[in-house]
């Protein structure tokens, strides 16, 4: 099995589907559906104690809700408005989006590159590329800190794009370099007959085609940056900015005094995009996925 | 608060729009340079102007703090003087032998059961008609912070005392059998499998899509082969499709490992590492900010270090075979 053939779709289009003994069936049936609905369940508890009352949730089960329906939207308007979470929503985006486009954009450039490029170095790159995939971001923390309050980039949205790009890069590059090396040779050979510039290919035949794969990487790169606690928490302190938005919530997790009802607001707030996004592009999620994972 | 507010439309354009037409731009100039190269030296030029920029950064936020950590791991809490392997004595001690002990029982009990329930999905997956939908609830999840995970959890975990009416999903449906409520969060031991399963329903979905791509690559006639000679499910599942996948199963058990040992925001937003349930990166945080101690932080962030080795050292491995082909 080689790299390349892991960006390939999932899923074959047919199935194997022996007739099974009607009692094997209905195991395998009810094992699956149990499962489904066992995984859904937190996040349906969560939907359903976001709309209830205060007295309510301090009172009973979230499960109550079914058989005494007393729905609000109070939560709501308490979590946006005073545990400014518009404005952590406001901040995670501002930190996500960039993060996302130029980690595509750079990684894309890196795996270019690497691939279409020979000179000495070129393997012990990759190689410190592919070690690289596995580093702990703990161990960046201690340096990194001292680095950004000597330039000053500590506690602004900036400083985060940098670090996350540049953490996330050794993945991306890693990523679209298997694609990039699928490509005939003969599309480029041809372009290049054809007089064009290595900035040229890189714009008309590179990025179109590869325009599927960095929707995976953009994707994950994209749910990394909305999700990650530990490089805001540290890297954001002092801001002038409201916090992002795990931040805001992890602080909340730990204090009781707003109440339940609207903490499960803020949290459903939180995962509204990146749960609408994996849905919405879940075949560039299962490409980024298999296409990434070092085959063992 | 409110001119932060207009400032942030225009960071989202800054980085968004403005730093990747910067990038191209770059890029752009740098060719024009080497345009005036004689074409030899162009070539030999070229890939350092293309990839200057990403190993710039890489160095920058991956390479130089890795190095100043391993050299700080070995100074005291102020940086101001050598002391040795005091710190990694002090890591390997006291209160930090409980802290490793879970972060082994991470490592070991997060994997396994990645693995075992990944199976299990993918393979039963595979045998419905509405697998597709199946593995979209499998992976929502995994789009959800670990954050937010944490705090959807606490719901499910949440614990009055016995006799009580019980607000928590799991208790309150003991209670209809008559069972006591458990504290998830403070029992020792139980709290950490408690831990370790909201990571496990946070990440399964990754694990479920590699098996199960797996499964569909292993050959019909295979399969068609021994169900002729016989073979049951189970059968067929142990001897065929098991040894097949099994690469898949290795990438899925390394990215677990790697996700097990950077472990954080569960046990941050959960028990902070109360009820001893701290873990390694937990307590890099404590040491870093709670205790000012910079040579404990990076001391125990080089264990975390040293501890994803193996699996760096397999990948790189695997790469060179697949190079070499």
């Amino acid at each position: 099995m080689t790299m390349t053939d892991t960006t390939m779709p999932a899923s074959a289009p047919f199935k194997r589907q022996r007739k099974l003994p009607r009692l094997s069936r209905f195991v395998v049936h009810g094992v699956v559906v149990l499962f489904m609905a066992s995984w859904l369940l937190p996040i349906l508890a969560l939907l359903v104690s976001s709309f209830r009352r205060q007295a309510d949730t301090a009172a009973s089960g979230w499960w109550w809700a079914f058989l005494r329906p007393n729905f609000t939207m109070q939560n709501y308007t308490l979590a946006l408005d005073q545990l400014d979470i518009a404005g952590s929503l406001t901040t995670s985006v501002a930190i996500a989006l960039p993060t996302t486009i130029i980690t595509v954009l750079l990684s894309l450039i890196g795996a270019y590159a690497l691939v279409r490029m020979q000179f000495r170095g070129r393997m012990a790159l990759s190689l410190a590329l592919v070690a690289l995939l596995v580093t702990p971001p703990q161990i960046t923390l201690v340096p990194l800190l001292k680095l950004y309050y000597t330039f000053g980039i500590s506690g602004t949205i900036p400083g985060i794009w940098l670090y996350q790009v540049g953490f996330t890069l050794p993945f991306g590059v890693f990523l679209l370099r298997g694609f990039i090396a699928s490509i005939p040779a003969e599309l480029y050979e041809a372009a290049e007959l054809d007089g064009a510039s290595q900035l040229r290919i890189f714009r008309s035949v590179v990025m179109p085609l590869a325009r599927p794969i960095m929707a995976s990487l953009g994707l994950m790169a994209f749910l990394w940056s909305w999700n990650d606690l530990l490089t805001p928490l540290l890297f954001m302190g002092g801001s002038s900015h409201a916090a992002p938005v795990t931040v805001n919530l992890a602080g909340l997790a730990n204090q009781t005094s707003q109440g339940q009802g609207p903490l499960m607001a803020a949290t459903f707030l939180s995962v509204i995009i990146p749960l609408f996004l994996i849905v919405a592009l879940q075949r560039y999620f299962v490409r980024g996925i298999l296409g990434g994972a070092v085959k063992g | 608060m409110k001119d932060t507010m207009t400032l942030i439309p225009l960071l989202i354009v800054l980085g968004a729009i403005g730093i990747p037409v910067l990038v191209y731009a770059a890029l752009g100039v740098g060719e024009g340079i080497l345009r005036t190269f004689p074409p030899v030296l162009r070539r030999s030029a070229r890939p350092w102007v293309w990839l200057s920029l990403p190993i710039l950064l890489i160095v920058l936020i991956l390479l130089y703090p890795v190095i100043d950590t391993i050299r700080t791991s070995f100074k005291n809490a102020r940086v101001d003087d050598w002391v040795g392997l005091d710190n990694y004595l002090w890591a390997f001690s006291g209160t930090m032998l409980e802290v490793i002990g879970n972060n082994v029982l991470w490592l070991i009990a997060f994997p396994l059961c990645v693995v075992v329930l990944a199976l299990i999905t993918a393979v039963l997956f595979d045998k419905v008609k509405y697998e597709p939908f199946a593995v979209t609830i499998a992976v929502l999840p995994t789009a959800i912070s670990f954050t937010a995970g944490a705090v959807i959890w606490g719901q499910m975990y949440s614990f009055q005392p016995a006799g009580m009416a019980q607000f928590g999903t799991i208790n309150g449906f003991l209670s209809l059998f008559g069972i006591k409520p458990v504290a998830w969060l403070i029992e020792p031991v139980i709290n950490n499998f408690a831990l370790i399963f909201i990571a496990v329903w946070l990440q399964l979905g990754i694990a479920t899509l590699i098996l199960s791509s797996a499964i569909k690559n292993v050959g019909d006639d295979m399969v068609e082969a021994a169900r002729l000679d016989g073979a049951g499910d189970f059968r067929v599942f142990f001897s065929i499709i098991l040894p097949n996948i099994l690469p898949s199963v290795l990438v899925v058990l390394t990215t677990m490992i790697i996700a097990a040992l950077k472990v954080f925001d569960i046990v941050y937003v959960m028990t902070n590492g109360n009820f001893g349930t701290d873990v390694i990166a937990n307590r890099l945080y404590y040491e870093l900010f709670a205790m000012n101690n910079l040579g404990h932080a990076s001391a125990i962030a080089v264990v975390l270090l040293i501890t994803a080795l193996p699996v760096a050292l397999i990948n790189i491995h695997q790469f060179r075979t697949e190079a070499g082909k």
